[in-house]
């Protein structure tokens, strides 16, 4: 159920635009893999390189590789589509379906991608919402417009809604930065759980967030604005915020710029 | 230090002439409403009887009283009918192209370019258009069918830019939501963002149908004119409320200018009811009505 993705000399562009420049990391399956660096360094076009999302903007385009357990998601004759049925995302701002109830929400990707039965139907949706903490919190009114939630428990729900269509990887893109601290702990804790499951990046401006949750945490930094973000620095979490081995990674975490 | 300052007279009273104002402004723009309103149905109930709705103006002389205007109503609504049948999955498909795949490219720049002049395009002009091309070129007769294509020419544009507005008002976040699920483009516009924007949808097209309902220039043109009910929209001249209206408005009997006001509440009518059954429909699918 969870894969390694390898990423070799990746650049992604936003038309004549170069917004990332050559990364290349390893991330791990089993495991949570933070991404920190300043804003607009890039992380989240990163992020979304990785299932194909990035090329959704008019204009966008990507050059490098992207191996999911050594299957390139950029050769010729791959199908985007395919892509994030295997590789999921949750936003940054939780964004449920607001024509559709709770229980269709999370039902949303299997009955969009085809025929299900009812009784499977109900099982994905009641193991997802469990998977998701949220469970207990919504099982008596399942049939309620997914949009009255508070916004952790929208947020939860679409967590809910992404693992529900059993992902090889999963990617959050500042899934808390909208949420208050209880509903931010909710979401680490499940964090921590769903990594027995599946490979988990995420996107974070917090670092003790980063340091909290993430067993590896790559740095990205830009040289100035308007010039491409790069990986400065890649490494085991603890490393990283004990003893960093570069300068900028240092003064980033604690706090010098940024 | 500065003390605490108090508005002055000059102040209020410059608060007070622009609230008259503004109150007269508004008063105003609803005379003309109410007296029309009032002027119709004052008029128009007297002959607003079972008779006006279910019997033809066939073998009515020129000063009998009776006669109705069920002829019309059925033309105007099978004339609207048919007008919506086209111009609606047209103009939302034109929409869904100018929003979803258009890129704000030159195709997509043109359609806008010409919808907005479309937009411009006078009623008689597309009454003349259909009765040049449909009629004297391709040699049809005189139809409803013919009356539809017309207020189809005026509904288009109509259609395509609110249900345009409407899907650009759906945010990009739902759309990306879809996406990461492994939905593919055409679905998530079926699936999600369609319905999304579906209540303001419903109101654009009955905007549009209100509009091309009282029409009389294009239909005087390609309806032609009849007193006797016909049933079949596609053979033979049919009838229109407007046509109706205009038509007995311009007789010298009394029984007949009574008619024409009857007609004109019927329209009216007619148009305020499909906007409820709009509301109702948008209502009834509105994501708020669970909570």
């Amino acid at each position: 159920m969870s894969k390694q993705i390898q990423v070799s000399g990746l650049d992604a562009y936003y038309g004549s635009h170069k917004a990332i420049e050559d990364v290349s990391m390893t991330i791990e399956p089993r495991s949570i893999t933070a991404f920190i660096g300043p804003s607009g360094c890039g992380k989240s076009t990163f992020l979304r390189t990785l299932n194909r999302m990035h090329e959704v903007i008019p204009g966008a385009r990507v050059d490098g590789k992207v191996l999911l357990d050594g299957e390139d998601l950029y050769a010729g004759t791959v199908e985007p589509v395919s892509v994030r049925r295997m590789i999921g995302m949750v936003f940054q701002r939780p964004n449920p379906f607001p024509t559709m109830s709770i229980y269709e929400n999370v039902a949303a990707g299997l009955r969009l991608n085809g025929r299900v039965s009812k009784a499977q139907t109900d099982a994905i949706v009641e193991e997802s919402l469990k998977g998701a903490n949220l469970w207990n919190e919504v099982k008596d009114r399942l049939n309620k417009p997914g949009a009255g939630l508070s916004g952790g428990q929208q947020q939860r729900l679409c967590i809910a809604r992404a693992i529900a269509v059993k992902p090889q990887v999963l990617l959050m893109d500042e899934p808390c930065s909208a949420l208050d601290p209880i509903s931010t702990l909710a979401i680490e804790d499940l964090m921590a759980k769903l990594k027995d499951e599946f490979t988990i990046v995420i996107v974070t401006h917090n670092m003790q967030q980063a340091a909290r949750v993430s067993d590896r945490t790559a740095f990205f930094n830009l040289a100035e604005q308007g010039k491409p973000g790069k990986v400065i620095e890649m490494d085991e979490t603890s490393r990283m915020f004990t003893n960093p081995s570069e300068k900028a990674t240092e003064d980033y975490i604690t706090g010098r710029f940024g | 230090m500065t003390a605490i300052q108090h508005i002055s007279t000059s102040r209020r009273i410059k608060d007070r002439v622009v609230q008259g104002l503004v109150y007269l402004a508004f008063a105003l723009a609803v005379v003309p409403l109410v007296s029309v309103l009032w002027l119709v149905i004052s008029n128009g109930m007297s002959r607003f009887d079972v008779e006006f709705l279910t019997h033809s103006m066939n073998g009515i002389g020129a000063r009998d009283v009776g006669g109705g205007a069920y002829h019309a109503i059925v033309g105007t609504l099978e004339q609207v009918l048919l007008a919506s049948v086209i111009s609606v999955p047209i103009g939302l498909f034109t929409a869904i192209y100018l929003v979803e795949y258009g890129n704000n490219g030159r195709l997509s720049r043109a359609i806008s370019f010409f919808v907005d002049v479309m937009t411009g395009v006078p009623s008689v002009v597309a009454g003349l258009f259909v009765l040049a091309f449909w009629i004297l070129f391709l040699g049809f007769s005189y139809s409803g069918w013919a009356g539809a294509l017309a207020l189809s020419i005026l509904m288009m544009p109509t259609v395509v830019r609110s249900a345009e507005e409407m899907l650009r008002l759906v945010p990009v976040d739902l759309r990306e939501a879809s996406y990461a699920l492994g939905v593919p483009k055409w679905r998530t516009i079926l699936r999600v963002v369609l319905p999304t924007a579906f209540t303001g949808i419903v109101t654009g097209v009955m905007l549009a149908v209100a509009r091309v309902a009282g029409e009389t220039a294009p239909l005087l043109m390609t309806v032609f004119f009849t007193n006797s009910i016909n049933n079949d929209p596609f053979t033979g001249p049919q009838m229109g409320l407007p046509l109706f209206v205009f038509d007995q408005a311009a007789r010298p009997n009394d029984t007949a200018v009574d008619r024409a006001w009857t007609g004109a509440l019927t329209l009216i009518l007619i148009v305020m009811l499909l906007n409820l059954v709009a509301r109702l429909i948008a209502w009834w699918r509105s994501p708020a009505r669970g909570r």
